[in-house]
């Protein structure tokens, strides 16, 4: 069972909010789903290897050349962010001290 | 023709009454233009109608055909797209708020491949959240209904392309399946769907769920657009490196193969060895879908195919392995979700962190914030190996499952889904209960393996049921033969 305090640090981890109401419905469906999943602990996999790639493909690689298939204009024409000499404005990431 | 005639074509018929001038492309358009208009105010298919974009494509079409010029395979053919796909100037939410008003651009390559080939984007269909769900309802946009029973799901999460085809507000639609999100609606609206082997088609520019499964691929009125379709998406792309090189065969010709010999043949599957893994009447499955396995089955043997059980013992874990792989690589994947690069903002201004949370918290609905939650705890320091490293292992062994079954069979028959739609809101409030929905199709996806759903009939509450046949990787063929041949025995 997770714990309170736990979903609210996963949930600053992962960049969201929820409110009390909240915490307590997605508390209690994570749990459940976390207890369905483990599950596997039951399957022996000592020596097995894991699969993230099931063709085969390894290592595919291209020259290292520039693409421009956009202009600078297209792609920030997709913000809604506020712009300043074709650059995307955003709130400071360091403090002022 | 009338508007019903030509809605009722398929997309092969349209595309040679297209370039035979029986019909033009600008009818075409019209034709379902208007039924769209009259039905999906009741389905909600659509999110994004494209009247002016498509009306004008067509007139380029019959500008074309006026001028004998070179036509591709599906100059004409209305088609919509889920949501999901990238098009240039149209609005693409992926069934989220937090993408609301994002114009890409440009498109995906299967959109790009298909207005090469002439086809015309009509629409951009519902879906779950970004591919997230199996039921349709995990949408901004509302929840997409069966065209069957208005009161029941569509399925997911190409909900609105399957409900499309179904209702005929397109001649073929275009999807993405990581868990069953085509097959599944597909088998819930009466239609066919295709999952591609992975890698068969590019991916670039389909907001991605889990990259080490996606597939994308058509929802289609019957076996042979299906092919058709495939053909035109089929096959290596610069933009996405899983795409493979393997060469991409002439589908429709290996149809009109089978077609030809079930029209000469009593047994035109002589020969062809299908497996039943046993598991399939071990879950807990509707008796409607139990029954309609064996028909299925008791006809493809009259067909000449050799049917007989098989095993896949690890096949029962992978919902487990699915709801970790899929979370982990999905919340990954949906961090580029700030609110600043594109989609919606929030006007709070005290610090970037905020910022994030509060764009996020407002632009994501619960399903995904709970696959977010997930993914970020399955990955956490501590916990790596004991979900998504085991989860990595246990997939290895189902994995190899499918390849022993290969060694002796050519294909897999399993019911496409344990149920056919349910209400409305019935399971929205259990998540674990609608994940165990795509119990039957998540093991191809997990295996990158080719797998077709095919209309079987309709249970007791008449709504559609599905079968599936799984082929091994780079099969499709397969699945195409013993699908083409299965549904022309039905007609």
């Amino acid at each position: 069972m997770l714990t309170q305090e736990e979903i609210k640090k996963l949930a600053l981890l992962a960049r969201l909010e929820f409110t009390p109401g909240e915490l307590k419905k997605f508390g209690s469906q994570l749990s459940n789903i976390l207890d369905y999943v483990a599950q596997l602990s039951e399957v022996p996999t000592e020596n097995v290897e894991p699969t993230s790639q099931v063709t085969g493909l390894e290592n595919v690689l291209r020259e290292d050349e520039v693409l421009r298939r956009f202009t600078r204009e297209e792609i920030l024409s997709t913000s809604n962010q506020s712009k300043c000499d074709g650059l995307i404005k955003i709130k400071p990431i360091f403090d002022r001290e | 023709m009338q508007n019903l005639e030509i809605t009722n074509l398929s997309a092969l018929e349209l595309a040679e009454k297209i370039r035979n001038k029986e019909i033009t492309a600008v009818e075409a358009v019209t034709a379902y233009l208007n039924v769209t208009e009259k039905k999906d105010k009741d389905i909600n298919a659509f999110i994004t109608v494209c009247h002016k974009e498509a009306l004008a494509a067509a007139q380029e079409i019959d500008a074309k055909i006026a001028k004998k010029k070179k036509l591709g395979l599906l100059a004409g053919v209305p088609y919509a797209a889920k949501d999901i796909f990238a098009t240039a100037g149209i609005e693409s939410t992926g069934g989220s708020r937090i993408l609301k008003g994002y114009k890409p651009p440009a498109d995906a390559t299967a959109i790009a491949r298909l207005k090469e080939a002439g086809a015309i984007l009509i629409g951009k269909t519902n879906c779950d959240e970004f591919a997230m769900g199996a039921s349709g309802e995990h949408s901004a946009y509302g929840a997409t209904k069966n065209p069957h029973n208005l009161k029941c799901v569509s399925g997911g999460s190409s909900s609105g392309s399957a409900a499309a085809v179904a209702a005929n507000m397109c001649a073929f639609a275009i999807g993405t399946d990581t868990g069953g999100s085509i097959r599944q609606p597909a088998a819930l609206c009466g239609v066919v769907g295709l999952k591609v082997t992975y890698g068969r088609i590019s991916r670039a520019g389909v907001f991605p769920l889990a990259s080490s499964i996606d597939t994308i691929g058509p929802l289609t009125k019957n076996v042979c657009d299906a092919a058709l379709v495939l053909g035109v998406l089929a096959g290596q792309d610069k933009y996405d490196h899983t795409t493979l090189a393997a060469e991409v065969p002439n589908y429709l010709k290996s149809i009109n193969k089978s077609s030809a010999l079930s029209e000469s043949k009593k047994k035109p599957l002589q020969n062809i060895k299908i497996g039943l893994p046993k598991e399939c009447f071990e879950s807990k499955i509707s008796a409607d879908i139990r029954d309609n396995v064996n028909k299925v089955i008791v006809n493809l043997e009259k067909l000449g195919a050799k049917v007989s059980e098989c095993s896949l013992p690890y096949m029962k874990y992978s919902i487990p392995v699915y709801y970790i792989v899929v979370p982990s690589e999905a919340s990954a994947n949906l961090e580029r979700f700030d609110g600043i690069r594109f989609g919606l903002t929030s006007d709070d201004d005290s610090s970037l962190i905020d910022f994030y949370i509060k764009n996020r918290s407002k632009g994501f609905g619960d399903e995904v914030k709970r696959r977010i939650m997930i993914g970020t705890y399955t990955l956490s320091a501590g916990y790596y190996d004991a979900y998504y490293k085991k989860a990595m292992q246990v997939r290895t062994l189902i994995c190899e499952d499918f390849k022993k079954a290969f060694t002796k069979f050519d294909a897999l028959i399993m019911p496409t889904t344990p149920n056919t739609a349910w209400e409305i809101g019935k399971k929205l409030n259990d998540p674990l209960s609608e994940y165990l929905e795509d119990m039957f199709t998540a093991p191809a996806n997990l295996a990158g393996l080719p797998a077709i759903s095919i209309p079987s009939g309709f249970g007791q509450n008449k709504l559609p049921l599905g079968i599936q046949f799984i082929g091994p990787q780079f099969g499709e063929e397969i699945v195409f033969k013993i699908g083409s041949v299965y549904e022309l025995s039905k007609s």
